[in-house]
C-alpha cells in the first residue's frame, strides 16, 4: 500500500478534526527546516497547482506563489500515524510492516479468500483508507519488491497472484520501479535502459560483470531485478504489537456497594501480577476504568515511584481510591491495565542485608502521593541560579539524581526560605545602611549583630529589565533570632520609588 | 498506667536522676520540641539532635520533613542550600494540608525502616494533636526505631506521651571567628521540662547547623557570662 500524498492528508485530516475547515482552503506546504532553510516536502492540491513541488526551498516557492502557508512537518508523528496503520492492516493478513515514509507492506498470503479474493480484497482496504481519509494506491504481488513496484508505478491497480505472470506486468515500468537510488538511475538512463523491460532483455552476464563492484541492493539493478521476479528471497522484519498488560472481569451481577468492588479490584490485581510475574514486568502506572450499567465509565489511575508487583501495595492505594466512586445502578464491567511497565526480575535477598523494618521506601512514596497530592511530597533538586527562590525546584520523590552542583558555600543560606518575602516596616534607617530596628509580624526586633550586604544581582536573561537587585543582610536581633532580610533596590536606580525592606529568610 | 508504660520503656534510658547530655545515646522514640513561629530555632535543634544520634543509611542520609500548611505559610519551606551538606539530599519534604494529614505522613513516616528520622511540623494545638494521636506516633517510632521530631509552633505543651519535651527559644550565636559584627554560631536556649528517666535542666546548645564550621557537632555551652565582654575588651584595646 502506497499513500502518495500521506503527509498532507494526515495534516488535513487532523485539521478537520480540530474544526479548523478554513485552514483546508488554503495552498498548504509542509516544510522542514535543513542547513539551507526551509525544504518542502510534502504539497498540499492547492499547492501544487500554484507551482510549488515536494523538494524545493520554500524561498523558491514562494517567487512563484506567494500565498503558500508553510506548516511545520511532523516527521515523529508521521511515522508513529503509520505504524498504527500498518498495525490496523493485520486484519487483512497476520503480519504487516512499515514501509519507509508513506508505505506499508502486508502478507495476504493465505488470507485473501476469506475477503472474497484478491480484488475484493484490494478494493475494501481501498475504501477503508479512503474513508479514514487517506489517499491510498494499492497492489498485490507474489513478493513485496513487485508489490510496491506495481503500487508505485502500474497505470491501475493490479493484483498479480501467479509468479509467471510477473515480467509481463512489470515490463513496461520504469527502473525507477526497482528502487534504485538516484546514481544507478542516473547510469541505467544513460546506458538507455528505460524500463524493466528493458533490463529483463540485457543478458545477465553483462549485468554481473557491469555492477560487479556494487553490494548493496539500491545500487544494483541485479539484485533488486531478481528480488522483484521472485527469484532472490527478501528478508522482511514484521511489526508486533505489545498490548498492555491487563485484567479484566465481568459481572453477571452489577455490584453496588464498595465492599464487593473492593473485593475484585483486589482479584483483578492479583491476577495482573500474575501476569507481569510471568514476563517478569513490574508496574509503575496503572489504570482501573469501571463501567456502569448505563454505559457512563470512571477512571482511576495510580503511579508507583518504582516499578512493583506486590498485590497487597497496590490494591492498599487503589482502596483509598474508590471511597468516591459513585456506582448509580450498578457497576458490570472492570478492567485494570498496566499503561506503564518496566522490566522487573526476582531481586535475591542478601545474607549480610541489614536488618530493616517497616515499609520500604518507595511503599512510603506511594502512599504519600497517593493520600496527599503529586505536587505536596516533592524532593528538593538545586539548580543554576543566583536568585535564592529559583535557585532549588521541587522533582519527583525518589529518584537518585546525578551528583548535582550545591551553592558553593561563601555565603550562609538560611535554614528556612519563605515561599514570599514579607515586607517589614523599618523604624529607623541610614539611606543607604541597614536599619537598626525593624516592625515584622507586629514586633519590633533591634539588630544587634549584622552582615552584608551580600548583593545578589537580578539574573537579566530570565527576568525583566526593570527588576531591582537586592542587598542581602544576615542580621541578629537582641532575642538571638537570625534572619535573613534585604532591600529592594537602590536610591537613585531608576526602576521604582524609595527601596523597600523585605524578610526572607530564617537563620538557624 | 504509669507503671505500666515504665514497663514497656527500654533499661538502657537511665535511673531517673540522670542529667541529659548530648553525648547521651537514648533508644530511638518521639521527642517534642517546642519553639516560636518567628524563628527557627527548634528546626536548626532537631536537625542538631538528628545528627548526633541517628544513623545514616547504606546511602547516606534519608529522612522526612512534614509541614502542616501553616507552618508552611507562617515560616516557609526548607531551603536546600541552607541544610548541613550531608542532610542536603536524601530528604523528601512533605507538604500536608492540614494537621490531620500532616499527623498521618508522619506515622507513615516512622512506619519506614529506611528512613532515618523524621521531622514533623505543627502550628498551634489542634484538635486531632491530643493525647492518643501523640501516644500512636510514640509506638510506631518506638517499634520501627525511626527518630520522630515534632516540633510544636506556638504549641500549649498539653498531656503528652512525648518521651522527652524541650521548650527552645533562640539565643544570642558565639562569638563570630573573624567578624566581630556578625552572628557567628548559632545557640539556642533549650529547656527540657519534661524527660522520661531523665532530670529536667535547662541547657544552652550551640549546633553548627547552617554555620560555616563543617564539623560542628552539638554541645553544651558552660556558661555565657564572659561573653558581652569580649568586644568591649577588644575596644578598649
Amino acid at each position: 500500500m502506497w499513500f502518495p500524498t500521506f503527509a498532507i492528508d494526515r495534516w488535513s485530516r487532523i485539521t478537520a478534526q480540530q474544526g479548523e475547515e478554513d485552514d483546508l482552503r488554503q495552498p498548504i506546504v509542509l516544510v522542514s527546516d535543513t542547513a539551507h532553510g526551509p525544504v518542502i516536502d510534502a504539497v498540499s492540491r492547492m499547492a501544487m497547482a500554484a507551482g510549488a513541488q515536494s523538494g524545493m526551498r520554500l524561498a523558491d516557492a514562494r517567487m512563484l506563489a506567494p500565498e503558500l502557508v508553510a506548516i511545520p512537518f511532523d516527521h515523529e508523528g508521521n511515522q508513529r500515524t503509520l505504524g498504527k496503520l500498518a498495525l490496523a492492516t493485520q486484519r487483512w493478513g497476520p503480519w504487516s510492516m512499515v514501509d519507509g515514509y508513506d508505505g506499508i507492506l502486508l502478507d495476504s498470503s493465505g488470507s485473501a479468500h476469506l475477503f472474497g479474493g484478491d480484488g475484493p480484497m484490494l478494493t475494501r482496504i481501498e475504501t477503508f483508507f479512503l474513508r479514514q481519509g487517506y489517499q491510498c494506491r494499492i497492489a498485490c504481488a507474489p513478493n513485496s519488491g513487485a508489490a510496491w513496484a506495481l503500487s508505485h508505478y502500474a497505470e491501475n491497480r493490479s493484483a498479480i497472484t501467479m509468479p509467471d505472470d510477473l515480467p509481463e506486468a512489470l515490463a513496461p515500468l520504469p527502473v525507477a520501479a526497482l528502487r534504485l537510488n538516484s546514481e544507478t538511475r542516473l547510469l541505467l538512463a544513460r546506458l538507455g535502459l528505460k524500463t524493466v523491460g528493458d533490463l529483463m532483455e540485457v543478458p545477465r552476464e553483462s549485468l554481473v560483470r557491469r555492477f560487479r563492484n556494487r553490494r548493496s541492493a539500491e545500487a544494483n539493478p541485479l539484485v533488486r531485478l531478481d528480488q522483484v521476479l521472485g527469484r532472490k528471497h527478501e528478508p522482511l522484519v514484521p511489526l508486533i504489537e505489545h498490548p498492555p498488560f491487563g485484567a479484566e472481569r465481568r459481572l453477571a451481577e452489577p455490584i453496588l456497594h464498595l465492599e464487593p468492588l473492593q473485593h475484585i479490584v483486589g482479584d483483578i490485581t492479583h491476577d495482573l501480577m500474575r501476569i507481569l510475574e510471568q514476563a517478569k514486568h513490574g508496574v509503575r502506572r496503572l489504570s482501573l476504568r469501571l463501567w456502569r450499567v448505563d454505559g457512563e465509565d470512571m477512571y482511576r489511575t495510580l503511579e508507583l515511584a518504582s516499578p512493583s508487583r506486590d498485590p497487597d501495595h497496590i490494591i492498599r492505594l487503589f482502596v483509598q481510591r474508590l471511597d468516591d466512586v459513585e456506582a448509580g445502578f450498578g457497576i458490570d464491567q472492570i478492567r485494570l491495565t498496566a499503561i506503564w511497565t518496566e522490566p522487573l526480575d526476582g531481586a535475591q535477598d542478601t545474607l549480610d542485608k541489614l536488618d530493616t523494618s517497616g515499609t520500604a521506601l518507595p511503599v512510603l512514596i506511594d502512599r504519600l502521593v497517593t493520600r496527599l497530592g503529586r505536587d505536596r511530597v516533592a524532593q528538593f533538586v538545586p539548580r543554576s541560579s543566583h536568585w535564592p527562590e529559583r535557585s532549588q525546584r521541587v522533582a519527583a520523590p525518589g529518584k537518585t539524581s546525578a551528583a548535582v552542583q550545591y551553592d558553593l558555600g561563601f555565603n550562609q543560606r538560611p535554614l528556612k526560605l519563605l515561599a514570599r518575602a514579607e515586607p517589614i516596616s523599618v523604624i529607623y534607617a541610614t539611606p543607604e545602611g541597614l536599619p537598626r530596628r525593624f516592625r515584622w509580624r507586629g514586633g519590633l526586633h533591634v539588630i544587634v549583630k549584622a552582615e552584608g550586604p551580600e548583593r545578589i544581582a537580578p539574573e537579566w536573561w530570565r527576568q525583566r529589565a526593570n527588576a531591582r537587585l537586592r542587598d542581602y543582610y544576615r542580621i541578629e536581633d537582641e532575642a538571638g533570632r537570625r534572619y535573613w532580610i534585604y532591600r529592594n533596590g537602590l536610591i537613585g536606580d531608576g526602576r521604582g520609588g524609595p527601596p523597600d525592606w523585605y524578610l526572607h529568610g530564617f537563620f538557624a | 498506667m504509669d507503671a505500666l508504660r515504665a514497663s514497656e520503656l527500654p533499661v538502657a534510658l537511665g535511673n531517673g536522676a540522670d542529667e541529659w547530655s548530648p553525648d547521651l545515646q537514648l533508644p530511638h522514640s518521639m521527642w517534642e520540641i517546642f519553639g516560636s513561629m518567628d524563628d527557627v530555632a527548634g528546626d536548626a535543634l532537631a536537625l542538631a539532635f538528628a545528627q548526633k544520634h541517628c544513623a545514616a543509611g547504606g546511602e547516606g542520609w534519608r529522612w522526612l520533613w512534614v509541614q502542616d500548611a501553616r507552618s508552611t505559610r507562617s515560616s516557609g519551606r526548607p531551603f536546600l542550600h541552607g541544610l548541613p551538606p550531608p542532610l542536603r539530599s536524601g530528604f523528601i519534604h512533605v507538604e500536608a494540608g492540614s494537621a490531620a494529614d500532616a499527623l498521618w505522613a508522619m506515622e507513615e513516616g516512622v512506619r519506614c525502616g529506611e528512613l532515618s528520622f523524621v521531622i514533623g511540623e505543627i502550628v498551634g494545638d489542634p484538635k486531632v494533636l491530643d493525647f492518643t494521636a501523640i501516644r500512636r506516633l510514640v509506638l510506631a517510632a518506638e517499634r520501627n526505631g525511626v527518630m520522630l521530631y515534632l516540633l510544636r509552633r506556638e504549641g500549649f505543651a498539653n498531656l503528652s506521651a512525648a518521651r522527652l519535651r524541650w521548650r527552645v527559644t533562640a539565643a544570642p550565636s558565639a562569638l563570630h571567628r573573624w567578624n566581630s559584627m556578625a552572628p557567628g554560631v548559632p545557640r539556642v536556649r533549650a529547656e527540657l521540662f519534661r524527660g522520661r528517666g531523665l532530670r529536667p535542666g535547662q541547657f544552652w546548645l550551640e549546633h553548627g547547623v547552617g554555620s560555616h564550621e563543617p564539623d560542628h557537632s552539638l554541645l553544651v555551652v558552660p556558661d555565657l557570662r564572659d561573653r558581652p565582654v569580649e568586644p568591649d575588651y577588644r575596644a578598649t584595646g
